[in-house]
């Protein structure tokens, strides 16, 4: 994976209202080049939401969200998409009736227009470009089977990888280890490890195991706004933390 | 992982698939004969009548229709309820240009005026009819309007993100008012009464054998031609964004692809492929009213590709095919029974046969 890490993300004073509910309140967030972060807080605290923001899905009613120079909420999904930041969502989406090889394909960076797509031949530096990613994620013994029989981890571990192979510069991964066994969960956390450094990761989380296992630093959320940042250990101390998320 | 590697596909002596392509090579092979045999005797085996050959060409326009809603349906995902209005569109167009060719054998003998507005007492050509005297002109036209109208709906639904049973309404309406505008005398498309009493096209006159011939043939062209395309596009990486678009819409825009181009390119491609489908149909059977707009025909269009097969094409011309083979047959004794089956045949293809008859012919994939 070649390319430099520049980009910071940076969220200033972000709120966003539906219907009267504030679901982001004043968000101010800032993720370093190649850092690797970890996303906590109880639901409805806006971590969604947030992510939201970020891709261009949802619009903020006030607040500044930029990535580098490029002011984000003036950007639609595509052009988001194609600045290198890849969204993984919580419920893998990919696409079924179409093989592990061919979702890779998809996702491989190229133009993307239809005419293009059209006139696509698929180059030897593309095929083992897939087939690496296809490697790292496990799946080389999958590659011509529909993504459709894939197994719950393994469609995680495709989303994953479609992600990886547009090379992005900042990835936000949704609660990637729900559902997955112990081993899966371990081998993902070494993974996004890797990853990061070369990009930025931002990681949200219930699992706190799986948070500590990142060994990163983490921002805990509430009602829309940062409750708490810091170390594992840091914002497990914190007696607000405790407050929200244990107290209870 | 070792108990999920897949296993590599058992070998039958006869792959399905093969039976399908060559039922598809064998039906257009036989198609390609029905002409010849209609120039044998009257007595022999063989002969044809004209009436099979006529109702053979008509059918090869309705496999082009139906290959185009494939496309846009099958693949895409764009469920159209009113391909018939580009069907039409581009038939009227070169009903257009069939009526500029009567020239002064009109009833009325006027030089320039189509009969309908000498009749409405119209002294000059409407702008809108100008050029069409010239056969190029005139078949640019059927693609173009279609593919403009097209542009326009696609453009305005897609970006608004309106799509499923939305889209397919707005589509069913913009069908039911072309219907209701052609109907409309001041228009200048003849009214309820449409186009009808064509003289010649391309130098030769339309009533002979041979012309017949040459249209059947043209048109049995043009289905060949759109299959290759339709085919070219399903095989290439395009085929699978426009089956990433039909089935995660939203996951491939976050991909970076621009999905409201996509399904704007194939939607007017698609209406383009109706067009040329409506332009060869009205030579052949050699009247265009206002009734090809109505929003049944659209829809009756949409039940071939369901029982056929959607997203295969080859189910697309086996729809069209074995639905109006069936419902030629059934009007022949029983014409009020027809909706009833046209129905019934819907439900019962979406319930016991989802993938349709090409369904029956194809192995089952990865599941």
């Amino acid at each position: 994976m070649i390319g430099g890490v520049e980009g910071r993300l940076y969220l200033d004073g972000v709120s966003v209202v539906f219907d009267g509910f504030r679901a982001l309140n004043a968000l101010s967030l800032i993720i370093e080049p190649g850092e690797l972060r970890a996303i906590i807080g109880p639901n409805g605290a806006g971590k969604t939401t947030m992510m939201d923001i970020i891709t261009g899905k949802t619009r903020p009613t006030a607040g500044t969200v930029s990535f580098g120079e490029h002011d984000l909420t003036r950007m639609d999904e595509a052009e988001i998409a194609n600045l290198g930041i890849g969204r993984k969502f919580q419920k893998p989406t990919v696409f079924d009736a179409l093989t592990v090889f061919e979702n890779l394909e998809l996702a491989l960076k190229a133009p993307r227009d239809p005419w293009s797509c059209l006139r696509w031949r698929l180059a030897e530096g593309a095929r083992r470009r897939i087939e690496t990613v296809m490697e790292e994620i496990g799946l080389t013994e999958r590659a011509r089977d529909r993504a459709a029989i894939l197994s719950h981890g393994q469609r995680q571990w495709l989303e994953i990888g479609m992600l990886l192979i547009q090379e992005p510069r900042l990835l936000l991964v949704d609660e990637p280890v729900a559902g997955m066994t112990d081993q899966e969960t371990e081998s993902t956390a070494a993974l996004l490890r890797g990853i990061a450094g070369r990009r930025s990761v931002v990681v949200v989380e219930h699992d706190l195991e799986f948070v500590r296992a990142l060994g990163s630093k983490v921002t805990v959320l509430c009602e829309g706004s940062v409750l708490s940042e810091g170390s594992i250990d840091h914002v497990q101390n914190d007696p607000r933390v405790i407050e929200v998320y244990l107290g209870r | 992982m070792s108990a999920t590697t897949a296993h590599p596909p058992v070998r039958t002596a006869l792959r399905p698939g093969l039976v399908l392509r060559g039922l598809l090579l064998g039906g257009l092979a036989i198609l390609a004969l029905l002409p010849v045999l209609n120039q044998l005797p009257q007595d022999s085996a063989l002969h044809v009548s004209d009436f099979v050959v006529a109702v053979s060409g008509k059918w090869i326009c309705y496999a082009i229709l139906a290959l185009a809603i494939d496309l846009a349906w099958g693949y895409a995902g764009i469920l159209s309820l009113g391909h018939g209005a580009f069907f039409a569109l581009g038939g009227y167009a070169m009903g257009m240009h069939l009526m500029r060719l009567i020239g002064p054998r009109g009833v009325y003998g006027h030089p320039v005026l189509p009969d309908f507005m000498v009749f409405l007492g119209w002294t000059e050509l409407p702008w809108y009819w100008w050029g069409f005297q010239h056969f190029p002109f005139a078949l640019l036209m059927a693609l173009a309007v279609p593919g403009l109208l097209a542009g326009l709906v696609g453009w305005l639904a897609f970006r608004s993100r309106i799509t499923g049973v939305y889209l397919s309404i707005i589509t069913q309406a913009m069908t039911y008012a072309l219907m209701l505008a052609f109907f409309r005398n001041d228009m200048g498309f003849g009214g309820n009464n449409g186009f009808t009493d064509f003289k010649e096209l391309l130098g030769m006159p339309l009533n002979t054998s041979g012309a017949r011939a040459a249209l059947f043939y043209a048109a049995l062209l043009a289905l060949g031609a759109a299959l290759l395309l339709c085919r070219h596009i399903a095989r290439s990486k395009l085929g699978r964004v426009l089956v990433a678009v039909r089935d995660a819409e939203s996951r491939l825009r976050f991909l970076g692809y621009d999905t409201t181009a996509v399904k704007l390119s194939v939607f007017v491609l698609s209406a383009m492929i109706a067009g040329l489908a409506g332009a060869l149909y009205v030579p052949l059977v050699g009247i265009i009213n206002p009734g090809e707009f109505s929003p049944g025909n659209s829809i009756e269009a949409v039940v071939w590709v369901a029982v056929g097969g959607r997203g295969t094409l080859v189910g697309a011309l086996l729809g069209a095919f074995s639905v109006n083979a069936l419902k030629t047959w059934l009007t022949s004794f029983a014409p009020d029974l027809w909706l009833f089956v046209l129905g019934g045949l819907f439900v019962a293809v979406t319930l016991l046969l989802p993938r349709g008859l090409a369904g029956l012919f194809r192995r089952e994939e990865g599941r």
